[in-house]
């Protein structure tokens, strides 16, 4: 082969193309390759081993009573590393899906307010925006922990705020749960029936008003199955339910004192703390992006709603927020994503999610960095995947349709 | 996909030719990998940058705690700062690093620091399955629980149903949780990253207890809105002998630090302090002749010069000294970590 040859191949695209290829995923794996040898030698030189043994070890250490410890009966002694594993991801998930819950209400209501006409609505959202945005977060998650601790009682002493069901104190928040009889699955799928009766009325109403213009009375009917559904329940099982009664032990040894943790559910401050945290930082950022989706939908929109009749509830409903979710979707992903990723810095309060159970304490013990940080690498990246997936989803379905 | 055939081409093509150049070379980046440990060794590795990295606590009085200039000080800075002395002839020779709990151990194998000098429990795990080595001890401690005495508790055995503040990644976790369970009681563990919010919490009533080493509740205390509000428990429930750790690995340097250690033990059994070294100098004492290096070539065996120990207490003094000017300001007598000839279990091996 000459060099004329080899220009010629040089110069045939295709072949050139392949060429690069294949010399770029040589670099990929000659680039791992090099980076796993070489961390298993310099595991060698300490000797240390990679493997995955000690997540059936038994974890000797106490964790806060939380989602994650009493969906799995976490015990000391008997739970290992896997179950430290398991409930980290769950405490973890927990304070995402709240945040992100509560975020999205807080974020759409202050971005709409932003624009209201309402002088003191609008200068409230714009301080709120401002003020959040601009701190970060890790001072406000500080903030917040140590201004509900020095506001509370201690665990001796209570704050009522419904008497007799949910108190506050510095142990955490105290809920009654509910404690079903028997006939509560006959309740719930009663209640079933009427859940689907009334989204099937819905949505024949929704057609009847394309054919006609006349709605069904949609909500007269909805409470009349549900109405119906709840006489049928009493009449046939009684309330099959009712709520635990917190007791709050006065006497006895002082250590003792304060809520028998067996007759309520317990949310602990640093739960709170972190949801509040997140919460409020992020609904500042999703603020915006509301508020600029709703300004990207053009003004002859609102006008010419005006112009049917539509009152500013419907206008906003119908017309504008379905237009403005092209623009709000995608920015709204990342404020998700960014979310969950800064659950992890709960770890400076205590609250046991990932990060401080799985990296802090269990690391500490057994050791394996590496291994430790690709499973909770695994964690947030299968987190922010799902979520991703979900938004393109949701955003393909709300993106205008072209003909 | 009807370039399919073509990417699977290109992938098996690629990924041959980087295997293949990988493979190849095993054996040489073998060797060289192996050359590397030889010839870069910890003590080679810090004379050449010039300085000891250190790793320290974030802030715990008398061990190691920067003053509002940056300067470190405390019996655990004292022990980076003389092996820099010993090592450079200069204990300013010195960097920190102030890790937290659950850092110092990855920071200590990845290479970032040379020396975790944080008071840190010698335990069986850490010296095995974490890949490190204990130089000695610097300090016996026990961890000890403090209350508000407002609970009127007077004893560990009365705490059944306690909430307990901790730090995370800390043998505490461990031993507090044992304690509860061989005494059959129940308890609630709140353990947070660093020191500072453990004390934040605990003072403002977030828990009844506040658990860690008998030393660090002493100097944490002084952080309380009102110290005399609390009180330590009589019970020690552990067994907490801090330490120097190293990587495992390199003896050479293992054995400076061990032997800086003991130096400054043998120093003070001696009578060698800071102020009379140089007229020791003179000391018809073999053992102190050895130890500072006018009998015998016991530093250059250590690969460092022979004055090492001369050069390490004329910089931070002998143990007692150092325990004095730091630890004693906290109102934590010497009790077992006196000389084992003062009736304490201080006793460091020769230099002979």
């Amino acid at each position: 082969m000459n060099f004329s040859d080899l220009s010629r191949l040089w110069n045939d695209a295709r072949i050139r193309r392949i060429t690069i290829q294949v010399v770029l995923v040589a670099l990929v794996v000659f680039c791992f390759w090099w980076l796993i040898s070489n961390t298993s030698q310099n595991l060698d030189k300490l000797n240390k081993s990679i493997g995955f043994d000690f997540l059936s070890q038994n974890a000797g250490f106490q964790i806060a009573p939380t989602l994650g410890t009493w969906l799995f009966s976490y015990e000391v002694g008997q739970s290992t590393y896997w179950d430290v594993y398991l409930i980290g991801i769950i405490n973890t998930l927990l304070v995402a899906v709240l945040g992100i819950i509560a975020a999205t209400v807080i974020g759409f209501l202050v971005g709409i307010m932003r624009l209201s006409n309402n002088i003191i609505f609008r200068s409230f959202a714009t301080v709120y925006i401002e003020l959040l945005r601009n701190i970060p977060l890790l001072l406000q998650l500080f903030f917040w922990y140590f201004t509900v601790l020095r506001s509370l009682p201690d665990k001796r002493g209570k704050v009522d705020l419904i008497p007799g069901a949910v108190s506050v104190n510095l142990e955490g928040l105290f809920l009654p749960f509910p404690i079903w009889h028997s006939g509560a699955g006959f309740a719930g799928i009663i209640l079933l029936i009427a859940v689907i009766s009334a989204l099937y009325m819905r949505a024949k109403s929704r057609s009847r008003q394309l054919m006609t213009g006349h709605p069904l009375a949609i909500w007269r009917i909805t409470a009349g199955i549900f109405a119906a559904a709840c006489l049928m329940i009493v009449v046939s099982v009684g309330i099959p339910m009712e709520w635990s009664q917190p007791t709050f032990i006065e006497t006895g040894p002082i250590l003792k004192q304060g809520f028998d943790k067996t007759t309520a559910i317990m949310i602990i401050p640093e739960m709170l703390a972190v949801w509040f945290a997140l919460t409020l930082y992020t609904a500042a950022f999703i603020a915006e992006n509301v508020r600029s989706g709703i300004l990207a939908v053009s003004k002859g929109q609102t006008e010419a709603a005006n112009a049917l009749g539509l009152s500013t509830g419907q206008t906003l409903r119908l017309i504008v927020i379905p237009q403005a979710m092209r623009v709000i979707v995608p920015p709204l992903t990342s404020q998700y994503l960014n979310l969950t990723k800064n659950s992890s810095l709960a770890v400076a309060i205590a609250y046991p999610e990932l990060v401080s159970i799985f990296a802090g304490t269990a690391m500490n013990q057994v050791g394996k960095e590496i291994e430790m940080f690709f499973m909770m690498m695994v964690v947030y990246l299968t987190f922010s995947l799902l979520t991703s997936a979900f938004m393109n989803w949701f955003n393909h379905r709300s993106k205008l349709v072209e003909r | 996909m009807k370039n399919l055939p073509l990417i699977v081409i290109v992938l098996v093509i690629g990924g041959g030719l980087g295997y293949f150049l990988g493979g190849g070379n095993e054996q040489a980046v073998e060797q060289e990998a192996v050359m590397e440990t030889s010839s870069e060794s910890t003590l080679e590795a810090v004379k050449a940058k010039g300085y000891v990295q250190c790793g320290v606590s974030q802030g715990l009085p008398g061990f190691s705690n920067a003053d509002d200039n940056g300067n470190w000080t405390g019996i655990d800075v004292d022990l980076c700062r003389g092996v820099a002395a010993a090592v450079f002839g200069d204990a300013d020779k010195v960097r920190f690093t102030p890790l937290s709990a659950k850092q110092r151990f990855t920071a200590l194998s990845s290479g970032e620091i040379d020396i975790l000098s944080r008071n840190t429990t010698w335990t069986m795990t850490r010296d095995t399955q974490l890949g490190l080595n204990f130089a000695g001890v610097n300090y016996y401690d026990g961890q000890g629980m403090m209350v508000p005495s407002g609970l009127g508790v007077t004893s560990a055995t009365e705490l059944d149903g306690a909430n307990i503040c901790t730090n995370t990644g800390t043998t505490t976790e461990l031993n507090i949780t044992d304690y509860f369970r061989a005494n059959n009681m129940s308890f609630e563990l709140v353990a947070f990253e660093k020191a500072d919010e453990v004390v934040a919490a605990y003072d403002a009533g977030r828990c009844d207890v506040y658990t860690t080493d008998r030393s660090g509740l002493a100097a944490q205390r002084t952080k309380l809105t009102n110290p005399d509000a609390h009180v330590v428990l009589p019970e020690i429930i552990s067994k907490e002998p801090l330490g120097p750790v190293v990587r495992q690995g390199d003896d050479q340097w293992f054995n400076i630090v061990r032997w800086s250690l003991n130096a400054m033990i043998n120093a003070e059994e001696l009578g060698v302090t800071q102020s009379n070294v140089d007229s020791m100098m003179g000391s018809d004492n073999p053992s102190i002749k050895r130890l500072l290096g006018e009998e015998g070539n016991f530093g250059e065996e250590l690969g460092l010069s022979n004055d090492w120990a001369a050069n390490l207490i004329k910089a931070v003094g002998n143990y007692g000294e150092s325990y004095d000017a730091h630890v004693t300001p906290l109102g934590l007598a010497r009790g077992v970590n006196a000389l084992w000839s003062d009736g304490g279990i201080l006793y460091a091996a020769p230099i002979r």
